[in-house]
């Protein structure tokens, strides 16, 4: 756990705190003692028993609306991995047949259907379950894999003055091509699948993520606490890990929630435009595609509905709480 | 001003032939079935003389050369699949007209709607109309635009009375494409405007206005509003570029015989030149985007060196 010292907020703190139950419990006259002198509790002084993450997780709680969308984020991420093992479910890619031979072909929602069948007759609860099981492995793959080489990359890059101008180069070329652009040629050219897309998605945003870094570790390096670190020969790596980053948490966790929506919304994009995940694998890209070609049947339109609810409650969810954790885990809203 | 252009412009150049270049390559690793409109059909030895033919079997320099050569010459090579042995300029020059429209269209409602927003949300802060943007602007980041797109064709065709598909005719079919294309532009320049305005209303010069008497109206919208603006004047290009990636799922949504359209229908039919000349067309479009908009901002604001960083703020 990280300690950050706040120490004249916290000390001053602490001092009126103290005077003020010393002078309700105290009688007058044993206000003022002489003090021995103890090498044990002058140590004491001055330590608060401030914990950054403690203190995140309490600005945290203290948003309800946030939580409440987290828990149910939460849910659902567990449910979609416990319903297979459900009594009564359907494998998601089973065509289902009735006694006759003939398909269960777009079954409205009902007792055995829960949310109907799709066009081929496939279950679509099972479907759907499966494909928010994909789409959020791939947008939380995505922003881990970002925030990895993206913090690499961007610390060295912000620390290291050698490479400076080599990264920008990079950068500066990367930036140069319109994301959707790269996106859509990796996915051309690589076989679909759910580590193409992946693969495709970060290839861009990394150098997103390292430019965000290097300029925040531009801003805070040549602060003076960190001057004196390196005056006291702390050497870098340590002054990276422990006075750096930390700094950064609130902008990384930011970043990373925003990244789980876009990551899902790109992939119903790339699915659309048929470079997405094959039809077997259902992932609400495929399933709002499936959807999308019943369009102008109205009595079909739930095949559509019931895919956009999840991604549009899944992606505000992860902007919702992305926002509010990265408000809590700001040291300046702490104390 | 003349030293700054001309580096800026030389870095642009280079870039794109960077680009062109790695797009080149990339686009040579893939399978040779994106070149025969009849693929199955042929023989090994016809392939590889269809191959020897387009110089697909020539070492890759020799390739790159020709194609830098072609490409000066505004050749694009020829489609072989979408439409066989049309040249592919020919075909985007067919396209390109009416993206550019519905492109510009957008851009100019994007402004025309999105800055007065973030100026109002300025000015409202914190009240009723503030939060009300806010809502709209978190909505339109947070729910994918794929999916906002649909519900907007479904929804808006039954409104206005319009058929699913484009008619370039009928003026009314242009409304529901523009609004959608719109949208994400429109929230994000509301965001920034009012983030900037709001950071900008906080210096001396404002508070100096406001103690001269002028009305809290008159100092937002002639004093901050175009200090405020500035910033955001870099960001138009590049919101230009959103508009256009845009336009690849609008069009093939409304199936309007665009660019963005017709680079969904090769992609799905596999032709491999026509990919190749609509990304580097697109990739062009990237590059001028970013180039116009830092020599838009030297013009606006003259108290940003051009010896510096490049107009970086």
């Amino acid at each position: 756990m990280k300690q950050f010292s706040y120490r004249h907020n916290k000390e001053s703190e602490l001092m009126t705190q103290m005077e003020a139950e010393e002078a309700v419990s105290m009688p007058e006259d044993e206000l003022f003692s002489f003090a021995d002198f103890n090498a044990a509790d002058a140590e004491k002084t001055g330590l608060s028993n401030y914990s950054y993450w403690h203190s995140t997780i309490q600005a945290f709680l203290k948003k309800k609306g946030a939580v409440v969308l987290l828990v149910l984020l939460a849910v659902l991420l567990i449910f979609t991995f416990i319903q297979p093992y459900l009594p009564n479910q359907y494998d998601p890619n089973l065509i289902i047949n009735d006694p006759g031979g003939m398909q269960y072909r777009n079954i409205l929602p009902g007792e055995r259907f829960i949310l109907g069948t799709n066009s081929i007759g496939q279950d679509l609860w099972a479907r759907i379950w499966a494909g928010t099981r994909t789409s959020l492995l791939i947008g939380l793959s995505v922003a881990l894999a970002e925030a990895l080489i993206g913090i690499t990359v961007g610390v060295i890059w912000g620390y290291v003055r050698k490479v400076e101008i080599l990264l920008t180069e990079v950068y500066n070329i990367i930036d140069n091509i319109p994301n959707t652009i790269i996106l859509i040629l990796v996915s051309y050219i690589l076989r679909p699948g759910v580590r193409t897309l992946i693969f495709a998605m970060c290839l861009t945003g990394w150098i997103q993520m390292a430019r965000f870094i290097r300029n925040q570790i531009l801003i805070i390096r040549d602060r003076d606490y960190n001057v004196a670190s390196r005056c006291l020969g702390t050497p870098a790596v340590k002054i990276i890990i422990k006075n750096l980053l930390p700094y950064l948490v609130s902008v990384i966790m930011l970043r990373m929630a925003l990244t789980i929506p876009v990551a899902i919304g790109n992939e119903v994009f790339i699915t659309y435009i048929g470079l997405g995940l094959p039809v077997s694998t259902p992932s609400l890209g495929n399933l709002i595609n499936e959807g999308r070609a019943l369009i102008t049947s109205a009595a079909l339109r739930y095949q559509l509905v019931y895919p956009t609810i999840i991604v549009s409650f899944v992606t505000i969810s992860f902007y919702m709480v992305g926002n509010a954790f990265a408000d809590a885990a700001d040291p300046k809203n702490h104390v | 001003m003349v030293n700054y252009l001309v580096k800026r412009i030389g870095r642009s150049l280079l870039t794109l032939v960077l680009i062109l270049t790695i797009v080149f390559c990339l686009l040579r690793l893939m399978p040779v079935e994106g070149y025969f409109p009849n693929f199955e059909k042929m023989t090994p030895e016809q392939i590889q003389i269809g191959l020897d033919e387009m110089g697909l079997n020539d070492p890759l320099p020799v390739q790159l050369v020709r194609f830098f050569k072609d490409l000066l010459q505004g050749n694009l090579g020829v489609s072989r699949i979408y439409r066989a042995n049309v040249l592919v300029v020919d075909i985007l020059a067919d396209k390109m007209p009416l993206s550019l429209k519905l492109g510009s269209l957008s851009m100019l409602l994007s402004l025309l709607v999105g800055l007065p927003l973030g100026a109002l949300m300025a000015r409202y802060r914190l009240r009723f109309f503030d939060k009300l943007g806010t809502l709209f602007i978190v909505c339109i980041q947070a729910v994918p635009a794929a999916v906002y797109f649909l519900f907007i064709q479904l929804y808006g065709t039954r409104l206005l009375d319009v058929g699913l598909l484009f008619k370039a005719d009928d003026p009314l079919y242009w409304v529901l494409p523009a609004i959608s294309m719109s949208l994400s532009n429109i929230a994000f320049y509301g965001m920034w405007l009012r983030r900037y305005m709001v950071d900008e209303s906080n210096k001396d010069y404002v508070r100096l206005a406001k103690a001269k008497g002028i009305s809290e109206g008159d100092v937002l919208f002639k004093h901050v509003f175009r200090n405020a603006f500035v910033p955001l004047a870099q960001y138009i290009p590049t919101a230009f570029l959103n508009t256009v990636i845009g336009s690849i799922y609008i069009e093939s949504l409304y199936s309007i015989p665009g660019m963005g359209g017709l680079l969904v229908t090769v992609i799905k039919k596999h032709d491999n030149t026509m990919v190749q000349g609509i990304v580097l067309l697109y990739a062009c479009v990237g590059v001028m985007g970013l180039l116009l908009g830092d020599l838009m901002m030297v013009m606006l604001d003259p108290r940003i060196s051009l010896s510096g960083k490049e107009g970086d703020r």
